[in-house]
């Protein structure tokens, strides 16, 4: 059995003030991940605070890209696609989909390099992985 | 300061409808509400604590407390943790009434997703506007179904867990729905037929997804001197606990609920242990949500969810632990998408010993209701509550 992850229409991302150089860094082709300059620990999702620390001394900085799945499903709908936890090489885990493969083939721990999609209009494209 | 012995919970009701194509939500709650002050033996005017969601149509509890013509509030509490507020409010309640408050607490809860044909389980949705993570995660199609059943992945990847396994929940949840006449779901179902049915969100099949249905229910709280003065059983809250779990700034865990502090939080103010506990509601999204949380409140080590709750280990007269008399979530249902009214209504009638005959546990005295609100893959909202009929 075979499943090709389907090319649904991604939603338009809402940027705000604070996740715009995110999605900025994205529209480039650049992933970014949350640097906590209190601490020297990474953090994800992107904000303008600390989770550690609550301060504003953070930073985006860039990330390899690279990571394995955490764990992940695949909805059976119409269109399946596969929803994910991608644990970062640098130690994040990243709430992300399963990209352009047979998503039957798909296992935890399995490697997965980053790819952006487009969403509708001109909004940013989304940060997805696919198997390496 | 404890809540042990400060506050009974005499007044439950659920709502009979499990299709309200004729009621709107603010009627819904204001039948749940007089039903249960009905139960409790009180009027309308006796109510000086209100207790809702942002389920209740409108701004915090304002409209729904003037639709109910609610005049003599003075304590409000409007928490929302999505299915686990209800529990949570037992919990607040008890302080309020501890504090002195109010005197006598009423907590609403109704909806009609079912009539609105709403796709509770498999739709994307955000909780509102200008939420932070939503960018990150409502593209991604993040549903109610798959933030539960990366769980379940995982949970099996770790510890072995089997679909079988998990289809025993829902196998127990069906043997009690047979006997409850609202139920949605009555038909008892075997192992095979819940890992045959169709898969929604890898590994969950539809049998082990949660029911969606219209209704309601309402709890009436107040002081020891009231409660004793009514002609009804007496269920004093022992304990509560309360926890939020979150993403841990990218380092999450999804092999534990926030059952794993909500949980001893109850315990320790009830001054019982899990094995102490006679009946427990487990709020049942999904069959994944009790196996977690039965390892998290310690009924069981974990990673043993699985071999605890099969062969019948829930099932009432069967098991060590009847779960969910009324048929749960799973089968019975789960009014606004929301379980954790009903999971404290189903402990308060086996505390007074009106479950229906074939699901009531003799003698019970100690009952525990727990309840998860929110996603339990993301962030999600947990309460315990520990009761004892006195």
């Amino acid at each position: 059995m075979a499943t090709m992850a389907s090319n649904r229409a991604l939603p338009a991302i809402q940027v705000d003030p604070t996740n715009k150089p995110y999605f900025d860094a994205a529209r480039e082709g650049r992933l970014l991940i949350g640097l906590c300059k209190d601490t020297g620990k990474h953090f994800w999702y992107p904000r303008g605070c600390s989770p550690f620390t609550l301060s504003n001394n953070v930073e985006l900085v860039e990330a390899k890209g690279t990571g394995t799945i955490y764990t992940y499903t695949v909805m059976r709908t119409k269109e399946p696609y596969c929803v994910a936890y991608v644990e970062l090489d640098e130690g994040v885990r990243v709430f992300t989909n399963i990209v352009d493969c047979d998503l039957d083939s798909l296992k935890i721990g399995q490697k997965v390099k980053v790819v952006f999609k487009p969403t509708q209009g001109d909004a940013p494209p989304a940060t997805m992985f696919t198997p390496v | 300061m404890s809540i042990n012995g400060k506050a009974y919970i005499v007044g439950a009701y659920e709502h009979p409808t499990r299709k309200a194509d004729d009621k709107s939500v603010a009627q819904l709650h204001a039948e749940v509400a007089y039903g249960a002050l009905q139960d409790a033996g009180l009027t309308k005017d006796d109510i000086d604590g209100y207790f809702c969601t942002g389920a209740a149509p409108g701004l915090g509890p304002l409209n729904m407390a003037d639709y109910l013509g609610l005049t003599k509030l003075k304590h409000l509490d409007s928490t929302d943790v999505g299915g686990s507020s209800y529990v949570l409010h037992v919990g607040h309640a008890a302080e309020a009434i501890a504090l002195g408050l109010c005197n006598v607490a009423l907590v609403t809860l109704a909806g009609r997703p079912r009539a609105e044909a709403m796709a509770t389980g498999t739709a994307p949705r955000s909780w509102g506007v200008n939420v932070p993570d939503d960018p990150f995660e409502i593209p991604y199609g993040r549903t109610v179904a798959n933030a539960y059943a990366m769980c379940a992945m995982r949970h099996m990847y770790e510890f072995g867990t089997t679909s079988e396994q998990l289809a025993w929940i829902k196998v127990a949840a069906s043997h009690h729905a047979q006997w409850n006449e609202h139920a949605m779901l009555r038909k008892v179902v075997t192992v095979e037929e819940v890992v045959n049915s169709p898969m929604i969100s890898d590994p969950l099949h539809r049998l082990d997804c949660c029911v969606i249905s219209d209704g309601g229910g309402a709890l009436i709280i107040t002081r020891p001197e009231i409660a004793k003065s009514l002609k009804r059983p007496l269920v004093k809250v022992k304990g509560h606990g309360e926890a939020t779990k979150n993403q841990n700034a990218g380092y999450t865990d999804l092999t534990y609920s926030g059952a794993r502090w909500s949980g001893p939080r109850a315990f320790e103010e009830a001054g019982v242990r899990p094995a102490d506990i006679q009946y427990a509601s487990i709020y049942d999204s999904f069959t994944i949500t009790v196996l977690m949380q039965l390892e998290d409140l310690g009924f069981c080590e974990k990673g043993q969810g699985g071999k605890f709750v099969a062969d019948g280990n829930l099932i009432s007269g069967v098991g060590k632990l009847p779960f969910n008399t009324d048929g749960g979530g799973l089968c019975n249902n789960h009014p606004a998408n929301r379980g954790g009214m009903t999971k404290v209504i189903e402990a308060v009638r086996q505390l007074r010993g009106e479950a229906h005959p074939k699901v009531q546990v003799p003698g019970c005295t100690l009952a525990l209701a727990h309840g998860t609100g929110g996603l339990l893959g993301t962030r999600h909202g947990s309460a315990t509550v520990i009761l004892e009929r006195e």
